[in-house]
């Protein structure tokens, strides 16, 4: 049976993490691949990297790092930040990373989605959106979540599955940070009505919050970064509880 | 030893490369005839679609040679369902080294298949040292139906193939290269072949 997967996400700036970690056996906390082996090593069935650098040289900086990661890591992995054409994926992929995602640039110029499905294959194009609700209306917001549009994320959703990405990730901005649940209502119906895999994100802060997600949001994987960084959640506690609720999970 | 992987410009490749290093194993991409023919060991990858990586064979005249092989030959992925007769896919013939064709999962699940799922039933020296129920991970739109040439399943909406053997022509559905230490096994014992 396919399993939920549990993927930690990794802020990378200028080839670093970001955000502290507190395994307290590392030797450097802000390595991110010794970090991304230690998860892998635990059993995260996956790894997403956000490259939050904003000059040219951090982005450099990256693909270093994402050929290192290739190098080292045995499990799966997405890149995503700031990627905006057919070029920068190829140059991540060419460094070994499995998938890459767009956020900004694909609202941006939605034909994105279709040129990079068409070249690379649906399989390593994920397509992040970050959402809001205003007056009971989910709205997809830009830039980390700073910039709000005018796009309906339902539409958008659909839209996007349409241009041929392969994968959502969601993330809903009011449960961002809050530790409190995902936003399980709407990923249930983002759920129901595409035909992609949907990985949940935002508000992840206790095991049973990954439970719900799965169970009543319907979410394919769930992402989290904060409560697997400060060792809130370890990942193995956190499967051996999901199978005892017979969430089929890899252990 | 001598290990080729097939770089035909299909998707990528790095990961199995780095994935033998980690086995101590310096594999060549290539897509030269002459090196892969002398070869002892041919890994034949695929990630993306069917026709154009079929139109990239043929360009190379690697859809004559694959099919000869002599040595154990590996296909991952999309190599996999090259090597069988056909995929639906684009329409697009394979190599016919394996008698089975690939179809495409019903839309009464998730498609693409993205994650970890067990093999089962399995039957080959390739899955020396793994036990049935491991998990391995899967990317795929496409899947090959169950035929005489299977040695082990999986089941997404229906039991099929995920992984085929004809002779020295073994076929997996799932990555080996980014499936933890399971893959890393079913690589060492490919080796070992």
């Amino acid at each position: 049976m396919l399993t939920k997967r549990i993927i930690p996400c990794l802020d990378i700036k200028n080839g670093r993490t970001v955000k502290g970690v507190n395994f307290i056996d590392l030797k450097d906390a802000g390595d991110p691949i010794e970090l991304a082996k230690r998860y892998a090593d635990n059993g995260a069935d996956e790894l997403v990297f956000l490259d939050i650098s904003a000059t040219l040289e951090g982005r450099k900086t990256m693909l270093d790092m994402v050929l290192k990661v290739a190098e080292q890591v045995n499990i799966p992995f997405t890149v995503g930040g700031g990627i905006s054409s057919i070029e920068d994926v190829e140059a991540l992929l060419k460094c070994g990373a499995d998938k890459i995602s767009v956020n900004s640039s694909a609202v941006k110029r939605p034909d994105l989605i279709n040129e990079l499905s068409k070249r690379f294959g649906s399989q390593c194009i994920v397509v992040a959106i970050d959402a809001k609700q205003i007056d009971g209306q989910w709205k997809v917001y830009l830039a980390g979540g700073t910039i709000p549009t005018e796009l309906d994320l339902l539409c958008w959703a659909k839209e996007v599955e349409m241009r041929g990405a392969g994968e959502i990730l969601f993330t809903s901005m009011d449960h961002d940070g809050t530790k409190d649940g995902f936003a399980n209502t709407v990923l249930k119906k983002l759920s129901e009505e595409l035909n992609i895999p949907i990985i949940a994100s935002g508000g992840a802060g206790s095991i049973q919050h990954f439970s719900d997600t799965f169970q009543l949001g319907k979410a394919d994987a769930a992402l989290a970064a904060s409560v697997f960084h400060f060792g809130e959640i370890e990942i193995i506690d956190l499967k051996r509880e999901l199978k005892k609720q017979r969430i089929p999970v890899r252990l | 030893m001598k290990v080729v992987i097939i770089d035909y410009g299909a998707g990528n490749i790095k990961s199995i490369q780095f994935a033998f290093k980690r086995l101590n194993i310096d594999a060549i991409l290539t897509n030269n005839p002459k090196e892969i023919l002398e070869a002892d060991k041919v890994v034949f990858p695929g990630v993306g679609e069917a026709k154009s990586a079929m139109d990239m064979l043929k360009e190379s005249g690697l859809d004559i040679i694959i099919p000869k092989l002599k040595q154990p030959v590996l296909g991952i992925c999309l190599g996999m369902q090259l090597l069988c007769n056909e995929t639906e896919e684009g329409s697009t013939r394979g190599l016919g080294v394996f008698n089975v064709s690939v179809k495409r999962f019903s839309n009464q699940v998730k498609v693409p298949q993205i994650g970890w799922n067990t093999i089962n039933n399995l039957k080959s020296k390739l899955f020396n040292g793994i036990s049935e129920n491991e998990y391995m991970y899967l990317v795929h739109s496409y899947y090959v139906e169950n035929c005489k040439e299977t040695i082990a399943t999986t089941n997404y909406s229906q039991i099929y193939s995920s992984a085929l053997q004809k002779d020295n022509f073994f076929g997996v559905q799932f990555h080996p290269e980014k499936s933890s230490y399971v893959g890393e096994q079913l690589l060492k014992n490919f080796l070992e072949l």
